[in-house]
């Protein structure tokens, strides 16, 4: 008897210490979390609902703030400057996307034995990417400078030439593809380099004695277990291009949105309207919409990937 | 994809040849993405009327570009701006961003995954699309032209939460554990157990904050209009306005900018592409 007894009691007691205990898990829990926690609210958080909120209003020189309901969207619509933006962004992201997969997925089947000389091509991939983008931009400026940039003549030696990088409104935005693209493939090499490591080498080798050559192994192996690489590739680099995270700073050192607004991204016409023109509401506006098209593609990024763990908890 | 044994497919002789010829492959391919670095620092070093010959090595190399840039422009100021706010906000982030990924990897409370979602979400808003309203909030708390403006918008991403909590998923239980017997509360074994334990992924992460900073443009450039708080990247966007057709002083000023980012990655690459590799999904 007593001993039940006893024991009811030291459960009780451990129970209650232990519900104590997590008491203290939480509030420490919560502690650790309030910073980073904050911080992300107030400049990510708010930021985001912000958007929507100032889309509404109009801001005049003296930094007072009038509601105009709709008008700012009405404008938008009525806007083919709005419109050009999207056009060229969503070009931008067309063509983006695909090379920057290809490039990297290509370079990390290049350099992907692991050896010394491998290790040092892989640096010499990936260096680009250590640059900052304006010098980025001043560099591959100053090589596509007219008739006498390096690449200028380079094209014009090879008979291809004859036209302006990014003078022509032709090739001025697959100029800045390309620069971004050199940017930007070193990084997706390693990401996709990671994703190769985790392929198990029996696969392989259990197909070579079957006899697949390397193409069938590539098609069969390596692209089907490559896929939540891929497509961690693909949402990010588009959700980047979409953004426009590195496209601003390459248009803006070389471009500046020209020739004819042919690289003109959204992300430069709203940066221009709210810092050029101080029209904060309308900028606001069009960034919203922004907003809405990548919580849509971090949506489906989501749904996907059952909540962005990928395999990582099993 | 690998020719590491003999393959049904190839002679030995064939696949030293096809090694070979990969190498090579790799190596013009290798040399062609390094050639714009090459060529800018080239540049850097001729005389303004060998700016557009094309031969890669100098015919009469020269400090000059280097000291009219460094005299003539305050380049020397805006290095020191970048290098107080990336050092700053590496500092702060990672001591964030620690305390963080620990509570959300290790601590149990209510709503820790609804938060740990929460900020994951938040890993793909990039700057640009919420540089209005950022800017409208960081001018209505007064940090308009600070190095408060500059420094506290940048501390916060999600980007480093999430690798050091998936970090911190990795480390043994057991260690904690023991220290938790020993009478350790959570901030004694945040500080003496898992943050020694951290010192390989912050150094990685350290090496890439400070990179990120140090890179940064688009903020800077909305935040500051004084020149005494200009960081390297808008005294480059802003030289590039004044001395456009001056591409050797250009190129020694864009050599300035990128030779400490470079040396860090020379350094360290093998810890900052470790880091990367591992940010995609792993």
């Amino acid at each position: 008897m007593t001993t039940i007894a006893e024991t009811a009691a030291r459960r009780r007691h451990a129970g209650r210490t232990r519900l104590s205990a997590r008491h203290r898990e939480w509030i420490a829990g919560y502690l650790f979390v309030l910073p980073d926690a904050l911080g992300l609210l107030v400049f990510l958080g708010v930021p985001m609902a912000l958007s929507l909120l100032l889309s509404v209003f109009e801001v005049n020189g003296f930094g007072g703030y009038s509601f105009v309901g709709a008008k700012n969207y009405l404008r938008m619509w009525n806007d083919p400057l709005f419109w050009k933006g999207a056009r060229v962004t969503a070009l931008y992201a067309i063509m983006l996307v695909p090379l920057l997969y290809v490039c990297g997925l290509g370079l990390a089947l290049l350099v992907q034995r692991t050896d010394r000389f491998n290790a040092v091509m892989r640096s010499m991939f990936f260096a680009p990417h250590m640059v900052s983008l304006v010098v980025v931009a001043l560099v591959w400026q100053f090589m596509v400078v007219d008739k006498i940039g390096v690449v200028s003549r380079l094209t014009a030696a090879l008979d291809i030439g004859g036209f302006s990088f990014l003078g022509d409104p032709n090739f001025a935005l697959i100029t800045i593809v390309l620069v971004s693209v050199w940017f930007l493939m070193g990084f997706y090499m390693l990401i996709f380099l990671g994703g190769l490591q985790d392929i198990p080498r029996q696969y392989y080798e259990a197909a070579m004695i079957d006899g697949a050559g390397p193409v069938a192994r590539f098609w069969f192996i390596t692209l089907p277990l490559l896929k939540p690489t891929s497509f961690f590739v693909v949402m990010v680099s588009m959700v980047a291009a979409v953004a426009g995270a590195q496209a601003f700073d390459i248009i803006y050192v070389m471009t500046k949105g020209g020739p004819a607004n042919a690289t003109s991204v959204l992300i430069v016409y709203i940066y221009q309207q709210a810092f050029g023109f101080g029209a904060f509401g309308y900028a606001a506006a069009m960034a919203s919409i922004l907003v809405v098209a990548l919580m849509i593609v971090t949506a489906v990024f989501f749904a996907l990937t059952r909540g962005g763990r990928f395999n990582h908890e099993q | 994809m690998s020719s590491k044994r003999p393959q049904p497919y190839f002679s030995r002789s064939q696949v030293t040849l096809v090694r070979g010829l990969w190498m090579v492959v790799t190596a013009i391919l290798a040399f062609m993405t390094l050639f714009p670095l090459l060529w800018m620092v080239s540049i850097a070093f001729k005389p303004a009327a060998e700016s557009f010959s094309s031969n890669l090595i100098p015919q009469s190399p020269t400090l000059d570009n280097f000291i009219y840039v460094l005299t003539a422009v305050p380049f020397v100021r805006y290095m020191a701006n970048s290098f107080v706010v990336s050092a700053t906000v590496t500092i702060v982030a990672l001591f964030f961003h620690t305390m963080a990924g620990y509570a959300l990897a290790r601590l149990r409370f209510p709503g820790r995954e609804v938060l740990f979602l929460s900020i994951f979400s938040t890993f793909l808003v990039s700057l640009p699309v919420i540089i209005v309203p950022l800017f409208v909030i960081v001018k209505a708390m007064g940090m308009l032209n600070s190095y408060a403006g500059l420094i506290i918008p940048a501390i916060f991403n999600a980007f480093g939460i999430f690798l050091l909590r998936q970090y911190y998923l990795s480390l043994p239980k057991e260690i904690e554990e023991a220290a938790r017997i020993d009478g350790a509360g959570y901030w004694r074994i945040y500080w003496s157990v898992i943050l020694p334990l951290s010192r390989p992924i912050m150094s990685a992460l350290a090496i890439l904050f400070f990179l990120a900073n140090w890179n940064s443009f688009l903020w800077p450039l909305t935040i500051t209009s004084d020149p005494n708080l200009w960081v390297v990247q808008l005294g480059i966007a802003n030289f590039k306005s004044q001395y456009s057709a001056s591409w050797n002083y250009m190129m020694a000023a864009s050599t300035i900018v990128a030779i400490p980012t470079l040396i860090l990655f020379v350094i360290f690459q093998r810890q900052i592409m470790d880091s990367l590799k591992t940010s995609g999904l792993k």
